[in-house]
């Protein structure tokens, strides 16, 4: 059995790589992939909790995450759409209308 | 056996996931994201949380990046965006603060030292089944339940209403 750590390294590993394409990369879209990608790491390490504890809650939990991950993914593509619709780019550095 | 399996989807799901950050083509991110889903649903499996890998393929594979494809398809974003042409400050500062999350984090992984119980493989097993799932869903959180269907039908009726052509537009013509 593999120990506990290793899944919560892998864990760790995959939310970082997330971090570092929502903090890079400009394309709205991709921002929202590396999102989801972030909330599938954090669900890696529950589920590893989840079984080593022998306790069902933190799978429930996941259920729960997966559930508003699906409702933030449909907003937020409608969000991307409406802006492309106004403003004709994607680019999140270019839209900057609320920046003082 | 086991190891093998762990350490072949973990280096599965880290090459995608950086191939999904770094690839130019959106389209490419997308289909890197579901192949990076595939390996966190055999995360799962090791774990023995077989609902939880089914869920996970159907609604992530299946629907969240169905919607993902179909957004960059009626975007039609093929235009490559530039990624690490020239370094710039903002990116040694994004690869700064990524290292010190990772660091923090893998210290506290590293260091966590809590009791775990002493399970059999047999109890592992009867933890995510979806019988053990269910059970728990339908009864002590079923408030809950109920209340993520109506956030998914506010979801679904908020998307339709930003997505729609010109809302004001429309009421004037009738």
């Amino acid at each position: 059995m593999i120990g506990l750590e290793w899944y919560l390294g892998v864990s760790a590993l995959l939310f970082v790589i997330g971090v570092l394409g929502v903090l890079t990369r400009k394309n709205a879209i991709v921002v929202f992939m590396c999102v989801e990608l972030m909330l599938s790491a954090v669900n890696i390490s529950l589920v590893a909790f989840s079984s080593y504890m022998g306790d069902v809650h933190g799978m429930i939990l996941v259920f729960f995450v997966l559930c508003v991950a699906a409702a933030e993914a449909c907003v937020g593509l409608a969000i991307v759409i409406a802006i492309y619709r106004n403003n004709i780019t994607a680019d999140i550095s270019k839209i900057n209308l609320l920046r003082w | 056996m086991e190891t093998f399996f762990f350490v072949f989807v973990a280096t599965f799901a880290v090459g995608t996931a950086l191939a999904m950050v770094l690839s130019k083509n959106t389209v490419n991110s997308a289909l890197f994201l579901i192949m990076h889903m595939l390996s966190v649903s055999g995360f799962y499996l090791t774990l023995n949380a077989q609902f939880l890998a089914v869920i996970q393929i159907l609604v992530y594979a299946g629907a969240i990046m169905v919607l993902f494809l179909f957004v960059i398809m009626v975007l039609n974003m093929d235009e490559d965006e530039q990624i690490v042409t020239r370094v710039n400050f903002k990116q040694i500062f994004a690869l700064l603060i990524t290292l010190v999350v990772l660091a923090q984090l893998l210290y506290i992984a590293g260091d966590y030292s809590g009791i775990l119980p002493d399970l059999s493989q047999q109890e592992m097993i009867a933890v995510g089944t979806v019988e053990a799932i269910g059970d728990e869903l339908f009864t002590t959180f079923l408030l809950p339940f109920e209340a993520t269907a109506v956030l998914l039908t506010a979801a679904v009726v908020g998307a339709m209403l930003l997505a729609q052509r010109n809302v004001n537009v429309e009421d004037e013509e009738e």
